[in-house]
């Protein structure tokens, strides 16, 4: 069943550009992924999914049922982390997360104290005299704290030291294992690749490409590298190659088609080195974006 | 109901500080009338002295200051102005402040419709207001016994003049709140507030000095003008019906515009 189904949907503020005609399903049980750049209508769309701003046209149906019709009944079991959190100030934490837990049907405070402990959240703290970093812990702590069937993250790690990354990316491929599914918006290549099993590439308000993240990095290109006294750059200009680049007799390149035939164009150089790697998402993701 | 209460709460403090500014507005101007009560026939000499204009600008054609009706309907205007601004901030501010400081993403993501959202912040601005209201009757009350001068007064009218709070308060609450929502972002929430109050004042204001009363009856202080209800006994009843009516506009209007609304994020 796909928790997500977003139809043509598409965002105009006035004349400024939000989406336009975005459509893609997340399945049940999947670590989505979601990345662009800052402005390219990632947030957008996740605040369409939680009815913050309405659409111009198209529609979103969440769990099998339109998400501005079925909303709050639907916001049940959606958990959502905020890319800016900012929360009533004057408040303390353990106050703001037993305000946020009294929103629920089920009884939260049992996993609220759970994931406290986790992310090493101090609870009587004000928020006011929170860093930005433990204030998104508080942000991860009420998104989930009612065991959410789907979590929106809207780019989460900002803000958190590579330990509570770490931590923080546990937690997630814990609560996708006890079934939910997660809808995760990054402009960070790497996390993305680290944690999910589809993504989407989001540029100027359309998706541009929709795939498996293994078949994005291995079907596709391969890094190489040579290194060799008198190679010609000229010779390897050849269909397949991009990002060619010629530094201090070493070269370098984004290779996709037949592997046999580079191989016999190679040979045919006196190499000293070489290197043929996967490429990062971030090459593959500068390739969409040229 | 767990909405209604943290709004509440997170309204206590300001509760507090105008329930006790207004109590010692009024006691302060209160405790000078016995003197003013002495000498009320030089005093009623020197206003009809001064220029009928600056007089009207006052709210202070036809008052007798000498009398406790006429003193206290007089000190009255400063409290409605108190009470206006104090409704208009409540007013502008019922929603616009979580969307200026990003916590309407927090509470608009939970499982609860716009409209219980704006119910629940309403009911909690009127339950605030009523507090107000109540310490504004109590003040009025006790000053009434402390301040009378041994001067001789009907209660009545006092009465009337207090139960015009509550509806005067609900209009700057409602335009306050319809206003905060036409507009797509209100930047800080005091001076529109300062703006609406005094802005219905001077219409009043204006429009006796220049003798003209058309515009005056879209202004609150009008509808309810404490020295008329203290004269009649009474409400001027198409008044009040104009003044509910434009509660009733804003407050509906207000429902369809938040549940349209396209709360804007960060950026």
């Amino acid at each position: 069943m796909s928790i997500i189904e977003v139809n043509h949907l598409t965002k105009y503020y006035g004349k400024a550009r939000g989406i336009v005609d975005v459509s893609f399903d997340v399945e049940e049980g999947e670590i989505y992924g979601f990345i662009g750049p800052n402005g390219a209508g990632k947030s957008t769309t996740i605040r369409l999914f939680l009815s913050l701003i309405y659409p111009t046209s198209g529609c979103v149906k969440i769990f099998g049922k339109d998400c501005i019709e079925h909303g709050p009944e639907i916001r049940q079991d959606i958990g959502y982390l905020p890319s800016e959190v900012f929360y009533y100030e004057g408040m303390k934490v353990l106050d703001l997360l037993k305000y946020s837990a009294s929103f629920y049907k089920k009884d939260c405070s049992q996993r609220l104290l759970e994931l406290a402990d986790f992310m090493e959240l101090d609870l009587k703290r004000r928020i006011d005299d929170l860093s930005y970093g433990n204030k998104k812990k508080v942000g991860i702590v009420q998104g989930l704290l009612h065991q959410p069937k789907l979590i929106i993250l809207d780019e989460p790690t900002s803000g958190l030291d590579p330990l509570m990354q770490q931590k923080f990316f546990n937690l997630i491929r814990e609560e996708n294992q006890r079934g939910a599914t997660v809808f995760f918006s990054s402009h960070i290549l790497s996390e993305v690749q680290k944690i999910c099993n589809r993504v989407a590439i989001i540029k100027e308000g359309s998706i541009i490409n929709i795939q498996d993240i293994k078949s994005l990095q291995k079907d596709n290109y391969k890094r190489i590298r040579l290194t060799a006294n008198n190679l010609d750059a000229q010779r390897f200009s050849i269909s397949g190659v991009n990002n060619l680049e010629q530094q201090n007799g070493s070269l370098s390149f984004l290779y996709k088609g037949d592997i046999n035939s580079l191989m016999k164009l190679i040979s045919q150089s006196e190499l000293t080195d070489v290197t043929i790697e996967e490429p990062t998402l971030e090459e593959i993701f500068m390739h969409y974006y040229e | 109901m767990n909405m209604f209460k943290k709004e509440f709460l997170m309204k206590v403090k300001s509760i507090a500080s105008w329930a006790i500014s207004i109590f010692i507005l009024m006691f302060a101007f209160m405790s000078l009338y016995p003197s003013f009560s002495a000498d009320a026939g030089l005093l009623d000499e020197a206003l009809a002295n001064m220029p009928p204009e600056l007089l009207a600008a006052f709210g202070m054609t036809d008052i007798n200051l000498g009398t406790v009706a006429g003193y206290l309907g007089f000190v009255f205007l400063f409290i409605q102005i108190c009470l206006a601004i104090q409704a208009s901030n409540y007013g502008f501010g019922l929603v616009s402040i979580e969307e200026r400081e990003l916590t309407a993403d927090f509470l608009l993501a939970k499982p609860v419709s716009r409209t219980q959202i704006l119910t629940s912040k309403l009911l909690a601005a009127l339950a605030a207001l009523t507090i107000t209201n109540l310490a504004v009757w109590l003040s009025t009350l006790l000053v009434l016994n402390l301040f009378n001068a041994g001067n001789e007064y009907h209660l009545t009218p006092f009465l009337w003049m207090l139960a015009s709070i509550l509806p005067f308060q609900l209009f700057f609450l409602s335009v306050g709140m319809v206003i905060s929502l036409l507009v797509k972002r209100v930047r800080s929430v005091t001076p529109l507030s300062m703006a609406l109050a005094f802005g219905m004042y001077m219409l009043v204001a204006f429009g006796d000095m220049l003798g003209q009363d058309s515009l005056e009856l879209i202004s609150p202080f009008r509808h309810f003008d404490a020295s008329a209800i203290l004269s009649r006994g009474g409400f001027d009843m198409p008044l009040v019906v104009i003044n509910i009516a434009f509660s009733l506009l804003a407050i509906v209007g207000s429902y369809v515009l938040y549940k349209r609304r396209n709360i804007r994020s960060a950026i």
